[in-house]
């Protein structure tokens, strides 16, 4: 590409600051280092799964048997929808762009990112629209309680924590969309010379992707909650049929953002598991054009199966076939890459190490997600599983199993690389079985509840389903005590642990593991030789 | 190896840490919070001006930051290239949010209006609760949202919008014409081309502004005029604010020229102005034709 033969050969530090780190409470307010970027939405994405899964374990402990014990329904409701907000924009979304930044600029052979400024602004807009989000459980009215996809007319009667909510997602929005911006700048701009599109690792790759996904999406989800505030303030009618406007319309444009949105949850963890599972299987990957194309035929249809969410509403028969047949194509792209991870693993010499494990994980329990997922893809189908813990179940195991396994698997991978020591791996195994077993606990019986028919965001239940309602909650709980282990191994990792390699694991391949662990503060400050390119590509 | 003062292509450029980033974030979270507390009548409108005041700052600062290394001679093309890419793909996600309101009034005309006027597959919600409402456009909707007890005349398309979209679109042709001005080094020209680009915006916004005053006073057009007057002054409104944005950049891109700053090699602030600009320019012409004309 023509931006190669400009290639920069090494790194120019204004005011000559070389290589030493700035010190002190500026290092990180003021921050402008990939890695010190990477670090804070990584640690925030942590504190923000903690206060996501407590909402969790509120839900989990009134629905441990039928009648109402602990919360009021007004509370529960507000639970549920703001363990999906914490979960999705602060727990999951933060995770992958702090895994871009920490990895991205380290396997494409760039010393930063392309816009380190303004990975800064992208970062710190988090916490203070998270800060506004928590408050509104100490408002008049409380936190927000119509269900994170703010359907109207029920979330316009949102008592003060309205205008909270909205603002809080205006800038959840603008830092994803920066964010968005510049991994696709530092991608299309800073590859080293030699580093083209087909060789860029996977992790790139679904990132990229997921960037235009975010580019697309997230001002569409702005737009609509705008839509909404000017319903509840200003008089507006857009969703309000007696000046003309549709309740389903807001549907429309809120799944409109809604569906990529979930490709955006998961597509970095389509790339992260690329990575582990040939490291692990000591073979390059099966197919990795036909991985890069089928991640973006699904970034493609995930534009255009938004409907299959409202397929109950009684929107016209045309569109309830469209969007199902839609919605089943995904399947086949999907398919191509389940394959492609098993056609990697088939003949290799495995070992289990813990990102293998949560690899693993994913490959299985991601997979009984997308089955559901098919099910309810299913028009007639989804007459019965609507607004059933079916339909809990079905997200549940793709964006715990999938996405926040991907993630610790991640985290599990490239740990060595960042602070230069090895973990315990034993007890990384550990938390890996709980995890495993226990999410089953607590999801699998879920589908059964759905099937028999218990709806999802009501606090109390016949009795009939309480066995496996008490079955799940104890599942949860134990699920939500093992993640414990996960910062008390890193804490360990950090401060002492055996001294790792710069390739870490025997045959990972990649150019941030021909860097020393751990990684320097400007990765490649002159640019990897081709000859480094080439060895890193293994595909 | 650090030469920083001079644009060398063969070295990457990493910025200094700067605190510019973290006082956008607070003004924004200013801007937020005082919204917040007037909407919920906790306060006047007055809470809104600490945060704008902030981000003006900061907008001053981090401009001035960023003005002054690149004056300086500190960028070199690949941050130039960086730069580019950056405001090329923010301007695909201001696309994106115009499509959403863009997608709300064709959804109305399309589906939701001749639903309730008893077209297709939604009769019943016709035939039993607004018989007598049959689904034109425009419409304030079967209960006759709005204040003028629920009568509203509309902008013809053929006034005030069509000398508006002359305006904005001789902007377009003179933004160009100062654009290859520079690119020749024809500064004169560019000054001048430049001036009438930012004095046409201007012009545009004060026309915008004449025809909301005309609606509201005496066409009886609001906001709250159902759905016809949500998406008119949501789609004009954000369209007008992004105008009156982008002819703010062009008169600062003009004080910045008169002061002889870009050349006619590097000039990346000067082309994301102008394509900024270009894109306002099209979505005014999208909405000339969907919301005032057809």
């Amino acid at each position: 590409m023509a931006e190669h033969a400009h290639a920069p050969a090494a790194v120019v530090h204004e005011h000559e600051e070389h290589d030493h780190k700035p010190h002190g409470w500026k290092r990180w307010v003021y921050a402008t280092n990939h890695k010190d970027i990477g670090t804070m939405y990584l640690v925030f994405s942590g504190l923000m799964f903690l206060i996501g899964g407590s909402f969790a374990m509120v839900i989990r402990a009134e629905l441990f048997k039928p009648g109402m014990q602990l919360v009021d329904p007004q509370l529960f409701n507000s639970m549920t929808t703001m363990h999906a907000l914490f979960m999705i924009f602060g727990a999951v979304m933060p995770a992958w762009t702090g895994l871009a930044n920490w990895l991205i600029p380290m396997q494409i052979g760039a010393p930063d990112m392309a816009l380190p400024r303004l990975n800064n602004m992208s970062f710190w807009i988090l916490p203070f629209a998270f800060t506004l989000l928590f408050c509104t459980l100490f408002v008049p009215g409380g936190a927000p309680a119509g269900g994170w996809t703010m359907y109207a007319p029920l979330f316009v009667q949102t008592g003060d924590a309205f205008p909270m909510t909205i603002f809080a997602i205006h800038m959840m929005g603008a830092s994803s969309i920066l964010g968005a911006i510049n991994v696709i700048v530092t991608i299309m701009n800073m590859r080293a010379k030699g580093m083209g599109l087909l060789r860029m690792p996977l992790f790139v790759w679904t990132w990229l992707i997921t960037a235009f996904l975010l580019i697309a999406a997230m001002p569409v989800l702005a737009g609509a909650v705008t839509m909404l505030l000017t319903d509840h303030y200003f008089g507006t009618t857009f969703f309000a049929a007696t000046g003309g406007g549709d309740p389903i319309m807001f549907q429309h444009i809120f799944w409109f953002f809604g569906h990529p949105e979930v490709y955006i949850l998961i597509l970095p963890a389509f790339g992260v598991v690329s990575e582990i599972i040939p490291t692990f299987s000591r073979k390059p990957l099966f197919g990795y054009e036909t991985m890069v194309y089928a991640t973006a035929s699904i970034g493609f249809l995930s534009f255009i199966v938004w409907a299959h969410h409202m397929f109950v509403t009684g929107i016209p028969l045309a569109g309830q076939l469209f969007f199902m047949l839609s919605t089943m194509l995904i399947a086949v792209p999907t398919g191509v890459k389940v394959f492609n991870w098993t056609a990697t693993m088939y003949k290799g010499s495995l070992s289990f190490e813990p990102p293998m494990l949560f690899a693993l994980g994913f490959l299985f329990m991601f997979t009984i997600g997308g089955f559901s997922g098919l099910m309810l893809a299913l028009v007639p189908a989804d007459y019965e599983y609507h607004g059933t813990y079916f339909v809990v179940a079905h997200f549940h195991y793709v964006l715990v199993p999938g996405a926040v396994f991907a993630i610790m698997g991640a985290v599990y991978y490239w740990l060595p690389k960042w602070c230069g020591n090895m973990y315990d791996m034993r007890l990384a195994k550990w938390h890996f079985w709980l995890s495993a077993i226990f999410v089953n606990v607590l999801f699998f019986p879920q589908h059964f509840l759905g099937l028999a028919g218990m709806p999802r965001r009501i606090p109390d239940y016949p009795v009939q389903f309480t066995d496996w309602n008490m079955v799940s909650s104890l599942g949860g709980f134990a699920f939500g005590l093992s993640q414990f282990l996960f910062p008390y191994i890193i804490w360990k990792c950090i401060r002492s642990g055996e001294r790792a390699t710069g390739r870490v694991w025997e045959s990972a391949h990649g150019l941030e593991w021909e860097l020393p662990s751990p990684a320097p503060y400007h990765s490649w400050g002159e640019p990897p030789s081709e000859a480094l390119i080439a060895r890193g590509a293994a595909h | 190896m650090a030469q920083a003062h001079a644009p060398d292509s063969s070295k990457y450029y990493l910025p200094h840490s700067s605190p510019w980033p973290i006082f956008a974030s607070v003004s924004v979270f200013t801007i937020m919070v005082g919204a917040v507390v007037y909407l919920n009548d906790w306060t006047g409108l007055w809470s809104l001006i600490p945060g704008f005041a902030l981000l003006f700052l900061m907008f001053i600062c981090w401009f001035h930051t960023v003005i002054g290394e690149n004056e300086h001679g500190s960028y070199n093309l690949q941050v130039d290239r960086s730069f580019r890419m950056g405001m090329m793909w923010f301007i695909v996600s201001e696309v994106m949010f115009f499509g959403a309101f863009f997608g709300a009034l064709f959804y109305a005309r399309i589906l939701s209006v001749p639903w309730l006027g008893g077209r297709g597959v939604r009769f019943f919600t016709h035939y039993l609760l607004w018989p007598s409402f049959e689904g034109t456009w425009p419409t304030n909707g079967p209960a006759h949202i709005g204040g003028n007890a629920g009568n509203f005349s509309i902008v013809p398309a053929f006034g005030l919008p069509a000398i508006n979209t002359l305006v904005l679109l001789s902007s377009g042709v003179t933004v160009t014409i100062a654009h290859h001005a520079l690119r020749t080094g024809r500064r004169g020209m560019l000054l001048v081309f430049l001036a009438a680009t930012f004095l046409l915006g201007f012009t545009f916004v004060g026309l915008q502004a004449h025809e909301y005053g005309e609606a509201y006073r005496e066409l009886g057009l609001r906001l709250s005029t159902g759905i016809y007057g949500s998406t008119f002054f949501m789609l004009t409104g954000f369209h007008g604010f992004h105008v009156t944005i982008g002819a703010t950049m062009l008169f600062i891109i003009w004080l910045r020229s008169l002061r002889g700053h870009f050349t006619p090699q590097r000039h990346f602030a000067f082309e994301a102005v102008s394509w900024y600009w270009h894109f306002v320019d099209v979505v005014w012409l999208g909405l000339f034709i969907f919301v005032y004309w057809l």
